[in-house]
């Protein structure tokens, strides 16, 4: 299968690039890793009129320590960000659900950037996002402007950026210390998406979690934060603990029905894998 | 048309493509490089696996407008010289085939991963050749190949560690 036809610019500045993209109007795409976008266009579900390719961008892959954040260039690519020495020290869950990305292939070429702009809601690294209150740098023609995470995700592959902005870093506070964490992730074959996935942090206070952090992956059309698990976890100790608190997992998201299960399966996924995920981060 | 400065197995290619030229299509119908075969067409099963400046790509998600500037390593260009690379060797002494569609990419999977790791466990074989797959063999054979590979590999004295 072929893409059709469109106008290719490769920008080799942030500002080219964010003219170029204000030029193309609507229909334009942008290209990062592409591993997302390629087999979109080769089916033809996508036909933009316009591919802005950022692969010679070299500026946007730097991963670099801001304080009491880092800042993830939008084309890190997956297997840079999962060996970065700063993203496994102060940003772990990153780290962690980024091993479980696809493949080496795909994780070669792949960008945490472009994954979150994708906004696939079986993608694992949106629910990444959610939970460690990332915030997304946008930059357009018009200026920079920062969106949390929480207000990023607004539809099925959908998010709140206007159409001439580009996402050009990810701000991901650091995690203090005494933070345990896992992603936990079903799916039917290694590299596949996942049906269900959990991404979760619990910072332990002697036997109990004193807080948490839980948000799941492909149980709507956005990632999901599990707020009643973070709040029921608090103090639990025990799997019997975690599994009651898991229980309400689900509470109030709305899993799609597919080929890989029904909404009602997602929903016992959920509460178990959030029950595992819960166990595993407490360590 | 842009025109793009590949090299592909150690020859330089200048060409005119169309931006919506896939590199498999450009490596196996502009070049002839038809060893790379094209699998799945939806990313999954990994048979167009090459390098690119030395690391493992799907050559059917990457356009051939990006591979303008870089190094592409096929199937066809290990065992220059007319000999056999000793991953070709290993897959072909363990029986790590049966139809041999994927073969091409999993050598190639198998490079990348010896790059990084020259003496891998099974099961790190088995996680870096996860985004490859075989509906033949069941795996077993490949596992052992490569394992048999990277052994040869490391022996003292060789020089040709990576393609």
């Amino acid at each position: 299968m072929i893409p059709a036809t469109f106008d290719y610019v490769r920008p080799t500045s942030v500002d080219d690039a964010c003219r170029a993209l204000a030029d193309a109007g609507e229909d334009a795409k942008v290209l990062a890793g592409g591993q997302s976008l390629m087999p979109l266009l080769r089916m033809r579900l996508a036909i933009p009129d316009a591919l802005i390719d950022l692969d010679r961008l070299d500026g946007l892959r730097e991963i670099r320590d801001d304080g009491d954040s880092l800042v993830i260039g939008a084309m890190a690519t997956h297997h840079q960000v999962m060996r970065d020495p700063l993203v496994r020290e102060h940003a772990p869950l990153l780290a962690r659900a980024t091993e479980t990305v696809a493949d080496p292939a795909v994780r070669h070429r792949g960008t945490f950037g472009g994954s979150v702009a994708h906004a696939d809601p079986a993608g694992d690294l949106p629910a990444v996002a959610l939970a460690l209150d990332a915030v997304l740098v946008v930059r357009s023609v018009r200026g920079e402007r920062e969106i949390p995470a929480s207000e990023f995700f607004v539809d099925w592959m959908t998010t709140s950026m206007e159409p001439d902005e580009l996402l050009v870093g990810v701000r991901v506070p650091k995690m203090g210390s005494g933070w345990g964490v896992h992603y936990e992730k079903f799916h039917r074959t290694a590299q596949a998406w996942a049906i269900v996935g959990v991404a979760c942090a619990v910072r332990r206070n002697g036997d109990g979690v004193e807080e948490a952090r839980v948000a799941l992956t492909n149980m709507g059309p956005t990632p999901v934060r599990a707020h009643s698990v973070e709040v029921a976890v608090r103090g639990a100790g025990s799997e019997d603990a975690f599994r009651t608190a898991a229980a309400q997992a689900a509470a109030g998201t709305e899993p799609p029905t597919d080929l890989h299960g029904s909404s009602e399966y997602r929903t016992h996924l959920a509460t178990v894998l959030t029950a595992r995920a819960l166990a595993a981060a407490v360590g | 048309m842009p025109r793009i400065r590949v090299e592909v197995d150690g020859t330089t290619y200048e060409d005119d493509v169309e931006p919506r030229l896939l590199l498999v299509h450009y490596l196996r119908e502009r070049l002839g490089k038809v060893g790379t075969p094209v699998g799945c067409d939806t990313s999954n099963c990994g048979a167009c696996t090459v390098l690119m400046d030395g690391v493992s790509v799907k050559s059917c998600s990457v356009l051939a407008v990006q591979a303008d500037g870089r190094d592409v390593t096929t199937v066809e260009g290990l065992g220059a010289g007319g000999g056999t690379h000793p991953m070709q060797r290993a897959f072909h002494e363990e029986h790590a085939l049966q139809c041999g569609y994927c073969t091409p990419g999993m050598i190639m999977a198998s490079l990348d991963l010896l790059r990084e790791n020259a003496d891998p466990s099974e099961d790190e074989v088995r996680e870096g050749l996860e985004g490859n797959l075989c509906r033949c063999t069941g795996y077993q054979n490949i596992v052992k190949a490569v394992r048999r590979a990277a052994g040869e590999m490391r022996e003292p004295g060789r020089q040709e560690v990576t393609p």
